[in-house]
């Protein structure tokens, strides 16, 4: 009950018909935290801040934000909380300036009241403000709609995929507003599915398919990785890949950018050795150029390392999906 | 990566499958596309990269045969784009994230309506058809809606389905949107599968790791292309340790021509 915890849920669980969308997931998040969710496309990120949000309710299991139960204190929490869904949703036929002043008004405020708090992200919109939100770039959309969920002040900010198909640019610009609001103390939920943006966080939670894969910090999510990982570069990156998969003492050989990410099976070789027996194998199998590099894992190779099968390819193997 | 890269003065223009020479596109006053001219050889990876309005999407649309340039010329499989849009079409493939396949049809009605479009006949739609499930590992939900099958499906049926009538050239646009990071993996050595058998692959994405995957990309700002190579070169060049840092450098709106497209 205490607020040493922003929000807390023990084994929230939701269904739709068969699919079942979160299974039993528990985690806790600190007050000021810049949390993350890192999954792809149905690993339950929605349902999960909708649950939040008190917009869902869960088939089983609790979650307290900011001290307040999502299902039965929701008028109480509504006002404490901002929320951005992952679908646009703020008034196309509106001015920049007509929806914000329309979610200041429906929290009983007005943008003058609040112009310090958003002042960082408002700034930038107001050389804007007469243009109509349907006619603004996606990366200018979703800095409208940080604002508008910000207008009535809250203590807890859930975003759900705000970067999602923003170009690179505006995803670096957005993260970099998330760092200005984080210093005021406010708590920041946030859900994506480009790893990458995984090191913006103070902690993370990788989701899969309704199940949390691990919660931690970015740091310590890659340093979880369990053996050598080493980077294979060579002017024939599919032919490498390909030898590789057949290479009896692959563990896992994927394509990374310009390389290939591989690691070996073995515990007990040197990773010296392991490099040169890789190398020497590619070699024997008409690529002389490789190159064997030791590297570091990102949180995409911890990622993958924990995921286990994609989607579907129990089904694939006949097992029910 | 391929063995059939060759350095500039070797390529010739019988491989290449886009020429494009000062292409440029204006709408009033405002320049989408300003003088852009780049080449892509045949069988190559591209990666066309660009902020959200640099003029991606225009470029494509004239590279595709269905927006007329206001100045410059292009060639694509060795048609003019102002005058041979229909033969454009057919040694084209196209696909979208978004628009490619009809949720509420099967996976095999989805092939075979595609076959019908592009005029196959019915022997040719039925052994493509029956090639392609089974290479994609889809024969047990060939009788399922598509709206049924998990993501990561749908998007390499979809770029089957592009290259159905085996087009010289396939577009594809920000193909791997949400999926997990093994499907995505899987996803592009389909890519590098089609370009092994000569196909040419133009491909948009927002996923900066991606563009390393591709043999050569370009990046537009502002309606031109302020840079293009291998993804090594230009990183080496730039002096940066990812493409990610040369997008931001190059991209984004200080001052530059990008600032008066801020917010557009």
């Amino acid at each position: 009950m205490s607020e040493s915890t922003a929000v807390v849920a023990q084994g929230l669980t939701k269904r739709f018909d068969t699919t079942v969308a979160l299974d039993n997931v528990s985690f806790s998040i600190a007050p000021g935290e810049l949390f993350g969710f890192i999954g792809p496309d149905g690993a339950g990120k929605t349902t999960l801040f909708r649950i939040l949000a008190t917009l869902l309710i869960p088939d089983a299991g609790q979650a307290r934000v900011l001290g307040s139960d999502v299902v039965k204190d929701l008028w109480t929490l509504r006002s404490q909380i901002g929320y951005m869904p992952g679908r646009f949703s703020l008034y196309p036929d509106l001015s920049v300036e007509e929806n914000l002043r329309f979610f200041a008004s429906v929290f009983g405020t007005t943008i003058e009241r609040e112009y310090k708090q958003i002042a960082p992200i408002y700034s930038q919109l107001e050389p804007f403000k007469t243009r109509r939100a349907a006619a603004l770039s996606g990366g200018m959309k979703q800095k409208l709609a940080l604002c508008c969920a910000l207008v009535h002040r809250p203590r807890l900010l859930l975003l759900d995929e705000p970067t999602t198909g923003v170009d690179a640019v505006s995803r670096r610009e957005f993260w970099d507003l998330l760092g200005t609001f984080k210093t005021s103390g406010l708590t920041i939920v946030v859900s994506t599915p480009y790893m990458d943006e995984a090191n913006r966080c103070d902690r993370v939670a990788l989701v899969q398919r309704g199940h949390i894969l691990a919660v931690d910090t970015p740091r310590a999510i890659t340093a979880s990785f369990d053996r050598p990982l080493f980077a294979v570069r060579s002017s024939n990156r599919y032919d490498s890949l390909h030898a590789l998969r057949e290479y009896a003492n692959t563990k896992s050989v994927y394509p990374f950018g310009e390389a290939l990410h591989f690691a070996d099976a073995r515990d007990d070789v040197a990773p010296e050795q392991i490099a040169r027996e890789a190398s020497a194998f590619l070699g024997e199998h008409g690529i002389a150029d490789a190159n064997v590099t030791r590297t570091d894992p990102t949180i995409e190779d911890t990622f993958i390392a924990r995921m286990g099968a994609p989607e579907g390819e129990d089904r694939q193997r006949g097992a029910r999906g | 990566m391929h063995p059939k890269v060759k350095t500039d003065s070797e390529a010739r223009v019988a491989d290449l499958a886009i020429q494009a020479r000062d292409l440029t596109r204006t709408f009033g006053a405002f320049t989408a596309v300003d003088h852009i001219t780049f080449e892509v050889r045949a069988g190559e990876v591209f990666g066309f990269l660009g902020a959200n309005g640099a003029g991606k999407t225009t470029a494509i649309r004239m590279l595709t045969g269905l927006l007329a340039p206001s100045g410059g010329d292009a060639t694509v499989a060795g048609h003019d784009v102002r005058r041979e849009g229909e033969a454009i079409k057919r040694d084209i493939g196209y696909m979208s994230q978004r628009f490619s396949l009809y949720d509420d049809l099967t996976v095999r009605e989805n092939i075979q309506l595609y076959g019908g479009i592009y005029d196959l006949s019915g022997t040719e739609i039925r052994d493509r058809t029956q090639r392609m499930l089974a290479r994609l590992g889809l024969e047990h939900v060939e009788r399922e809606p598509v709206h049924a099958i998990p993501l990561g499906w749908k998007q390499k049926l979809a770029l089957s389905v592009a290259l159905l009538h085996e087009p010289k050239i396939v577009f594809l646009d920000e193909p791997t949107s949400g999926v997990d990071p093994i499907t995505r993996r899987q996803f592009w050595e389909l890519i590098y599968e089609t370009a092994h058998t000569g196909t040419t692959v133009l491909v948009t994405t927002h996923y900066m790791d991606e563009a390393e995957y591709c043999d050569r990309i370009s990046i537009m700002v502002a309606g031109r292309i302020d840079a293009m190579g291998t993804p090594a070169e230009l990183k080496q060049q730039a002096g940066v340790d990812s493409i990610d840092e040369l997008f931001v450098r190059l991209a984004r709106p200080a001052g530059g021509r990008a600032a008066q497209q801020a917010g557009a």
